[in-house]
Parts: C-alpha cells; structure tokens; sequence
C-alpha cells in the first residue's frame, strides 16, 4: 500500500520529505492528468500547511505569495497595478475548476516551458522562497526554473512562497496570452509586461515571453528600447531583437516562425495595454 | 477513512487518500451523476462544488474533502434548482454528458454573482465543453436562471415541447458507464502503441497469475468471425486484432480484472515489432497492399458523370481551379465509450452508447458466434455520438468477455482509448474547376477527392459515394465528372461523421464559388441565386427535385447580408462570408427503413415502442410529437418504451439525417393505423376526437360519444389492447454507373453567413456572428430545430478554425482543441420551411445540414477580410498569418 502524508507544519513535511521517494502533490492539477484511479506511489500532500496558502505583505515590504496560494486567490486578492498581469494571467490558467484548484507554486514546480505564471512573475523580479531541513533559501525565479519540467528544487525541497521585492511593485502591467481558442488553452505564446512611469515617460520596462523558449524570458533589449518617451513606446520596440531573443518549437500548435513574429507583436500589445 | 458532507449528509468512505474523488463519487458512494469526460482537468464534465467552489472531481485527491461539503447533481441547492429548470426551459441540455458539470459550473456563478451578464456566464463556464449545443442556449439558460421561466406548449407538431428526456438530462442521465450488474468485471484493452506493427503474445500464465487477472482474451478466443464492417461486404476490422496492428490504438488482447482490483496493464506479455507505416494516401497509392484484395489500397471510387464538364469548361465565360485539404477531425464527444454486459439465460445482455442498436447487435452476434435471437442491445443514454458510435466499438469485446467467463463485466473507454480507437472525419484532398458563363451560370464541375479512409474500411464507400453526389452543391450543374475515392492508410479508422465528407466537398466547392463570382462581378450571394436549385431542376445524378429550400434560404439572408457587408465596409478585418448546403436525408440510393410501433394498454397509456436512439438530437420528442399528432391524443398519455432490440421494432441507425424523417413516417403511419383501429372499435369517422380518461378510451365523433373500455380488450403479445405498427422505407433507386439516379428521396437545405474580424497581425479570427437559414420542411419543434443548428455551427467552427487530429500527438482535449463558450458567437436561426410531401408533415432531416455551411462560410468571410485564400483547414493562426502575408 503506497504511502500518504498531510503534514500539518511545514517542519513536518520537511522532515518527511527528507525520507525521500515523495510525490509531493499541492493542487493537482498537473499530477492527476496521465494518473490512473488514483496517484501512484507515496504522496506528500501540502494541502495541510496553511502557511503556504495565502497572500501577504513580505517581510519589511514587497508581497510573499504562499505556494500553495490557488489562482482564484491571486485573481481575487487586492493588488497593486503591477500585479495587473500576474491577476490577468490567473484568469487564464485553464478554466475556472484549475484556477480553483491550482497553485502558483504548482505552476513553477511543473516546470512548463508554457507556464502562465512564470512571464507575469518574471515581470516582477520574483524570487521564490525555498525550505529544506537545513534551513531556507531564496533563489531568483529565473535561477529557480532550468529547462522544460526542470527546476533547482532538490529533493528534501519544498516551495514555500513566491517572493516580490517591494521595487518591482511599481508601476502598471498587463498580460496577453494568444492561443487558438478563448478559454482553456495551452498558450502559442504570452507576454507579461511592466512598465514603470514618471510623468509622459517609461523609467522602467520589464518584459517577459512564455511558450517561446525551453523557459520564459525576459527581454533587456527590448526593456532597454523601451524606456523613454511614453508615446510611440510600442513603435519602438525592435520586432527583430524579440525574435532573436527567443528559441520557440514547431509543435501543434503553431510554428516556430509564426511564434517569433506573434511574439513581437504581443509585447506591443502588452506594453499598450499597460499604458493604457 | 474519509469523513466529509456529501449534498448536506455525512458520509465516510474508506478509499485511498489520492484516490480521484470522480472515482470515489462515482465507485463507492454510489454519485454516478458525476460524469468523466477526460481525466485531466480539460473538459469539466465532472465539475462538482467543493465548499462551494467549483473543481474538476478528477483532479481532486478525495483526502482533500475530510471534513469539507461537496456538492454533486444530486445535490439541492436553491442554484442547482433554478438553473436545472432553466436548462429544461431553454433546451440547455441536448445528450446531457456535460450538463452536470455546466449546471455545478453556473450555480459556482450565481452564489457570487447572482444575475450574471452573457459575457459573465462566457467566462465562468469556460472551463466545461460542450459538443452539442454550441454553448448560446446554455449561456442563455444560466443567465435567465434568476427570472421566471416562459409557459412551454406541451402538444403539436411545430411546437417548441420542452424535450421529454430533459428532466432526466439535468439530473444527470445515466450513460453507459453509469450501470452496471453487481460484481462485474473490469475489462481493458492492450492497444498498438504502433500505427503498424506486428506483435507477439508471450507466455501469459505470470500476467494471468496476477491477483485480480480473470481472464485474457485474444483474437484467437473470438468464437464467431473476426471481422465486421458498417456495410458488410467489406468486413475487414477485427473486433481484436491478429498481427500486425494495422493503426495506432488498435485493440490487440483483453484482460478482464475482478472488481475493486487495480486494472493495470502495466508488464502486459506483447513484444512490438513496428513495421513501416503508410500514413498518407499518396504514399498508399504505391505502397505495400493494407488489404489484400484492394490494389492501390483504394477502398472503393464514386463518381458522377453528367454531361460533357470538359468541354462546357472550356467554353465557358469564367473558370476557377482551386484545391482544398482537410484533417483527421475527432468526434469529441464528452462521453468516452462505456458499457456493461451480463448473460440472461440465453440471452447475451449489452447495455452501451450506440447509435445503431441494431447493427450493432448482428455485428455482435456474427463476431461472438451467436444466433442474433440470443443478444439483446439496450442503448444507454448516448453522450454525443455524431456517426462515431454507429461503429460498434467495445459491444464485441464486453460480449466476449461475458460470454467466455460467464460473468458480468463492463468497460469504459479511457479519453485516449476514445480518441486513438474509434473513427475520425475523413482527411481531404479535393482539386477541380468550376465554370461558369458571362451571366454567371454555372456551366460544369470537375472535381477529384482523394479521401484518408484509414486502416478499416467502416463508412469509407458512404463517405466516396455521398460526395460526387453532392459536390455540385444545391445549383444548378449541366455537366459534372466528380470522382471521389477512399485510400487505406495505416491511420486511425475514418468513419462517419456528422455530414459524410460532404462538408468537405462543400469547403472546396463554396469557396471556388466565391472565387467566380468575384471573376464574374457578380455579388456573391446573387451568385448563388442564380445557380439555386428550383423545383423541377435534375440534380447531378438526374434526379428531378422537389420541395428544393434554397432559394429561399438566400433570400431569407438577403436583408442580413445587405446589413452585413454594410458594417464591414471599410473596417478593417472586417469580413462577410456565406455558403450553402444541401444534403440528402437516409441512406444513399439503399434501403434504411424504420419501423414504429404504438400501443394502447388497458390502463389507458399510450406506449410508443421508440427503436430511434436518442443521442442528443430529439428523436425522443420529435417522434411522440409526430406520433401524437396523428394519433390525435396528448402527448402527456404516451410512454415511451426503448430503445431495446428486445422491446422495439428496428427503427434503425441515428445518422444520415434520418430519424425525424424516416422513423417520423413509420410513426406517422403506424399513428394513423392505430388511429384507424381506434375509429373502427367506436364505428367512428375520420373527423372523431379522442381522449383517454384512465382505462376508458372516449370518442367523439359528431355529437356521439363512444367508450372503449380498454381493460376488457383482450391484449396482444406486447400487453397492449390496442395496436399498431408501421415501416417506412424511403423510395429511392440505385445509382447506375456513372452516378445517376435518384439515391434520396428527399434533401434539406440551408446557407449560413458569417461575420468576423482578422487579426492581421496574430492571424486570429473571432467570429462576431453567424446568420443560419434552414429549409427543415417543417419544424417539428423548433427549439430542438434550432439547438442543432447551434451545435452544428459549433462543429463547423472546430472543423475550420482548430480541429485537427495527429496521431500520437493529440490524443487528448487539450491538444486536440474544440470551441469553448466564448468560441461560438451570437446565432440567428431562420427557419425556413419549404414541406416535402415525402417528410411527416413535409419535415426534412436537419442534423447532418448544419454542420456543412459553416466552415467554408468562415474561409470565405477571411478572404472577403483580407484577400487571403485559405486552401488548408484547420485554418490556424500561423496559417492564416502566411496565408495572409502570401507565405503559404
């Protein structure tokens, strides 16, 4: 009979984990699909920790986002405009039944090169907080996820929250998905973008593309183009140097080229849109 | 154990903690109103309300509900009450495999927001697909949930009775993995994971040792003949094959497992050796024999030849030559195939999803081995079948394994069993020219279809045949040489599905069309106008016509269109597109009859043995309604029995458009019979009404009045007192070898326009609004009349902008993708109604037309948006994009 644990502490599951051969499950919603009645193997279920659900202002400031916390919960949660794309990108984590179900700590932990998550968060500098028996550590996000269904989680790791420094919670952002149909789709690509503001002028920009590389990325150049006037913002962002910028697949979906130029055109739209 | 509240009562189940909470819903406690559609979040069929928060069941560890409330179909909730009597109202429901989860989706909605906009409703339900309905009459149904309902007739052809199964729709209808006998086995299927490959069973007495292994089965267990087909002379599938495996999920062995054992296949004995693979028909065409008997891999060619096309092309004033190709398109129902079988002395018992019980069971019977007299078909509720469960799919197989154990069993197809074992749409390459004069008439078609038939040859000769037939569209062509042929490959069996390549005839003929019209300078509506079919005109394959819809259809879009390409003018990506249809109701130029019969119990029921299954479409409403019509007794006194092959007359297969009229007639006619019976017991006249009070059946006719007193008739076999049936065979002739004849005898027609905006920089279409004139004959219920149109448009949206099947790599609902809600725009439904004098009441079939204008109206309104000639469907963005930038 294959072993099942619901900690109640993260202690606890940390010391559990530190057995080894765990499945460690959170919402579920990457782990059932390909499961036969039940998950096979052991289980280590973090539905019990309660301090891994939840949003909350960090320590001293910025925002700690419990990795158990479901899409719902982001969507829903009172945030300031530079979380405008993370909340959008909640929205359209498959249909309402996964945002329900699903966690942002899933989300990373899964590891898909087409992440909802990952571009909105990219966007906000996040680091993500990690627990093991010998303490904790935190890791910038784009330390954290190395390649397609891989990331720098050990073993006896847990995920414990995302972590948005309080500089990045400026300005305003959004977050545009394009895929072939409206709801419950896998994207073709998606853009986050963030913009930070003084007056008529863009002092900031971070931008990030999902589902167009093994692993979402930011774009300096672009970010750099990018600061200056507000007006023609859009026009000035280099078509070529997204393109290059990217290593998408042919898949079933769509086609490398297409990908290359539909990104570009997602971060102008991305970037208007969090002007607007 | 696991102790949570279940609709309001504590419950405890002893279940493994990651057990899905779907199975321990569905398995232990008994909830079988919890459908599984996929198994992995993407459907939402099995959507239940956890605290009141909408989640997959699938999805759901059942330790995660330990002290929580949940919340099933079976469940009421002040939610769950108003919008299953919406859903009831508006028709929401049509096969009612989604409607559990879309009712549990909306009452989520409403317990936060409780009078939600349309675009409210869009959002919330996303995450729920929906196959029948194309989603507008249940956003409608959720977003009315809060208001009083309207009063619905409840008697009379041409009126919209709310559906008679409905009540047991929105409480969740019981599918064919939803019964089954106490103690019965679960069986499994070991596939080819190859699309060719031979294979060898090894030694199986370990597997067999295993704890919970019953029995293995092979093809050389299989009593009877291991081959069937839809059309028997070309029997070639074996229900489990001998190597090699000829396409990728071909069932090679069964095992049957003892309940409540875990069913794992895992270490099954079987060694693959893959063998080359012809996966398109132009590299069948020259490759190694799939069948022996059939050189070239050519299942069969149609043809029609009229005339001289040739030279009525060269003298014509304008000519257009264009090429066409469609994918693999997967029928998508949401309910995977699913039954149970168990032995009644004699009799072989099988209850599952089908849409031909009948040939199902001679199938059945010629494969176990069996005289047909010792199996009986009992369709469950269908969840969605669209030609695909016509095949038989698993009836042999659960029969097998009863018949060998003796036991009862059941078995329910996984999502990627579903999709990699049964039928698809036949891929498509289709070229030719079409002509026409300097008034735009058309002058000839040369057309030559080369169609993907797949490994077996199922409805492949249907498909070849229907589409020379009806490649001219509803115009008038002098001279046509169409030529349609069915190429085997080592791909997934092509079957029927909804329209029998006649929609991707009609994708290649309507956009040519468009093309002409342009070259002539003519509207493109007009266009069509001037080609209608009238009454009178010979058809392709000579036949004179009748009742011809078409004209009127155009015309009834007339003033929309006008409307249209007026808001389009000078938006950007703002295009109109139209196209017709025609379709020819029953088999082609073959006999399909039905027959109905009705009975009279001494109790005073009327009792309709109804043998049309019902997969969402109506029949069970549409053919009281008829039947009650003519009987001349409220629908309110009828029964309805089956359909059961042991309780119901033939009434044969739900396809080819063929119930409400063909199995419509055989009630009509056994109707009136009884009726006549009736007249002749009171020694009553034509004009008499009827009524029934208890076991007294009361006719009036002209100031007298007589009593029948049903209890004292002496009852026949069926029990009844009274009694009636009839068979209705549609008069056609056979096609002689050039393809004329008069192979229906009757056709429905329609056109349909779309709106739409491109994206010309992301290559997206977003559909603003489809405009649907149907020429039904009669509308025998036009809310059911119109939940097909929606549904149908729902399909062909999928078929043009989406769906496109790959083995091995979209084997699932999240890779194979369907419309969602926001994905099907606002529909206008005109009914036209031109009666037929062959149709009950002059009704026409509807179910197949709907489907076949959509798409290539959609390619027609991004070329009239952007210029860009799309030639391959699915049109995907990256498509449209370098079609659009001329990359294709």
């Amino acid at each position: 009979m294959p072993d099942y644990a619901r900690p109640d502490s993260l202690p606890k599951a940390l010391q559990l984990l530190s057995r080894g051969g765990w499945r460690v499950l959170a919402g579920g919603t990457d782990l059932y699909p390909g499961a036969g009645s039940r998950l096979d193997g052991d289980v280590l279920d973090l539905g019990g920790l309660d301090e891994l659900a939840g949003i909350r202002a960090g320590q001293g400031q910025g925002l700690r986002i419990g990795a158990a916390t479901s899409w719902t919960a982001i969507a829903t949660a009172d945030l300031p405009p530079a979380a405008r794309a993370l909340q959008q990108a909640a929205l359209q984590v498959g249909g309402r039944q996964v945002q329900n179900a699903g966690t942002i700590g899933g989300n990373l932990c899964n590891a898909s090169p087409a992440a909802d998550g990952v571009p909105p968060l990219l966007a906000l500098d996040a680091s993500v907080e990690i627990a093991s028996p010998a303490g904790t550590r935190t890791l910038l996000l784009d330390r954290f996820l190395l390649g397609p269904r891989r990331t720098a989680l050990g073993p006896d790791e847990v995920l414990t929250a995302i972590l948005i420094p309080q500089a990045a919670l400026s300005g305003r952002s959004a977050f545009v998905k394009l895929g072939t149909r409206a709801h419950l789709v896998i994207s073709i690509a998606m853009v986050a973008a963030r913009l930070d503001m003084d007056g008529d002028r863009i002092t900031h920009a971070a931008v990030a593309v999902g589902a167009c590389s093994p692993v979402a990325q930011r774009l300096p150049r672009v970010e750099a183009a990018l600061v200056g006037p507000r007006d023609g913002a859009a026009d000035r962002i280099p078509a070529e140097s997204v393109a290059a910028a990217l290593a998408p697949i042919d898949d079933v979906r769509a086609t490398a080229t297409y990908r290359r130029q539909a990104a570009a055109e997602l971060v102008r739209r991305a970037v208007s849109e969090a002007l607007a | 154990m696991i102790a949570f509240t279940l609709n309001g009562a504590p419950v405890g189940t002893d279940a493994p903690p990651t057990e899905r909470l779907s199975e321990t819903l569905r398995e232990r406690l008994g909830m079988v109103g919890t459908k599984v559609g996929c198994d992995a979040g993407d459907c939402g069929a099995c959507t239940v309300l956890l605290d009141g928060a909408a989640v997959c069941a699938c999805l759901t560890p059942v330790a995660r509900v330990e002290g929580r409330a949940v919340t099933t179909i079976e469940g009421e909730t002040a939610e769950l009450s108003r919008l299953c009597a919406s859903f009831h109202a508006h028709g929401a429901a049509q096969c009612g495999i989604c409607t559990p989860g879309m009712l549990l989706t909306a009452a989520e909605l409403l317990a936060r927001t409780a009078q939600p906009t349309a675009e409210e409703v869009e959002q919330a339900l996303g995450g729920v697909l929906c196959r029948c309905t194309g989603y507008r009459s249940i956003i409608a149904a959720v977003v009315a949930a809060g208001g009083p309902l309207p009063a619905a007739p409840t008697d009379g052809v041409g009126a919209s009775v709310l559906r008679l199964d409905g009540a047991a729709k929105v409480a969740g209808d019981s599918f064919g993995a939803d019964e089954w006998p106490v103690g019965a086995l679960v069986v499994k299927a070991v596939r080819s994971p190859h699309p060719h490959a031979a294979f060898q069973i090894g030694d199986l007495g370990p597997f067999r040792a295993r704890p919970g292994v019953v029995t293995i089965l092979t093809a050389a267990d299989i009593p009877g003949r291991n081959a069937f087909s839809v059309i028997p002379p070309f029997a070639d599938q074996p229900a489990i094959a001998a190597s090699p495996a000829r396409f990728r999920g071909e069932c090679a062995a069964l095992v049957a497992f003892e309940p409540g054992t875990d069913p794992d296949l895992t270490g099954f004995p079987i060694t693959w050796t893959p063998l080359p693979a012809l996966t398109t028909p132009a590299e069948a065409e020259v490759g190694d024999l799939i069948h022996p008997t059939r050189p070239g891999n050519r299942l069969i060619e149609g043809r029609v030849q009229k005339g001289d096309a040739a030279a009525a092309l060269a003298a014509s004033a304008h000519v257009v030559e264009g090429e066409m190709t469609t994918a693999f398109v997967e029928h998508a129902y949401i309910e995977p195939e699913a039954g149970s079988a168990w032995a009644e002395g004699e009799t072989l018992v099988i209850r599952a999803c089908t849409q031909a019980p009948a040939m199902d069971r001679e199938d059945t019977a010629a494969i176990l081995g069996l005289p047909l007299d010792r199996v009986r078909i009992i369709p469950s509720a269908v969840g969605g079948g669209f030609g695909s469960k016509l095949d038989i799919s698993l009836q042999p197989l659960i029969g097998l394994v009863t018949l060998k154990t003796g036991r009862p069993c059941r078995m329910v197809y996984s999502r990627q069993d579903s999709m990699t074992s049964t039928t698809k749409r036949h891929p498509a390459e289709m070229r030719g020219r079409i002509g026409c004069d300097a008034q735009g008439r058309i002058t000839g078609v040369e057309f030559e279809g080369r169609f993907n038939t797949g490994a077996y040859s199922s409805w492949g000769p249907t498909v070849a045949n229907r589409v020379p037939v009806h490649v001219s569209g509803p115009y008038l062509t002098p001279a046509i040489t169409a030529r349609a042929r069915a190429i085997h490959t080592h791909g997934p069996v092509s079957g029927a599905f909804r329209g029998f390549g006649v929609p991707q005839g009609a994708l290649w003929q309507e956009t040519l069309y468009d093309r002409l019209a342009d070259k002539a300078g003519i509207d493109r509506l007009e266009f069509r106008l001037i080609n209608a079919l009238r009454d009178g005109d010979a058809s392709a394959t000579g036949q004179t016509l009748r009742a011809v819809g078409i004209h009127d259809c155009l015309t009834a879009l007339h003033p929309h269109w006008t409307r249209a390409l007026a808001d389009a003018r000078g938006q950007k990506g703002r295009g109109v597109g139209i196209a017709s249809c025609w379709y020819g109701c029953g088999n082609t130029a073959l006999p399909n009859p039905s027959t109905i019969r009705i009975g009279v119990s001494p109790e005073g029921e009327v009792v309709l043995h109804q043998g049309a299954t019902d997969i969402g479409q109506g029949s069970n409403t549409v053919i009281a309604q008829i039947a009650a019509e003519a009987l001349g007794l409220p629908l309110a006194a009828f029964r309805l029995i089956g359909p059961d092959t042991a309780l119901t007359p033939d009434a044969g297969k739900t396809s080819a458009s063929r119930q409400t009229f063909v199995t419509g007639r055989a009630a009509k006619a056994a109707a009136e019979a009884l009726r006549a019976e009736i007249l002749r017991h009171a020694n009553a006249g034509q004009g008499a009404t009827l009524a029934l009070d208890g076991p007294t059946l009361i006719v009036r006719d002209r100031g007298t009045t007589a009593r029948i007193d049903l209890a004292r008739l002496p009852t026949n076999a069926q029990g009844h007192a009274l009694a009636a049936e009839a068979t209705y065979d549609p008069p056609t002739s056979p096609l002689d070898a050039d393809g004329q004849g008069a192979p229906y005898a009757l056709y429905g027609y329609g056109a349909q326009m779309v709106e739409l905006l491109v994206d010309a920089a992301l290559g997206t279409v977003k559909l603003l609004k489809i405009t649907a004139a149907h020429d039904v004959g009669r509308a025998i219920n036009p809310m059911l009349a119109r939940g097909q149109i929606e549904g149908g448009i729902a399909q062909g949206i999928g078929l043009a902008l989406m769906e496109e099947y790959l083995p091995g790599r979209t084997e699932n609902l999240h890779d194979y993708l369907i419309p969602t809600t926001s994905d099907v725009p606002p529909i206008e439904s005109l009914l036209i109604e031109v009666p037929d004098p062959e149709g009950p009441f002059g009704a026409k079939g509807l179910g197949e037309h709907v489907l076949i204008p959509t798409a290539p109206a959609i390619l027609n309104a991004i070329r009239h948006a952007t210029g860009a000639e799309i030639t391959r469907v699915p049109a995907l963005p990256h498509r449209v994009l370098a079609s659009t930038r001329g990359q294709a």
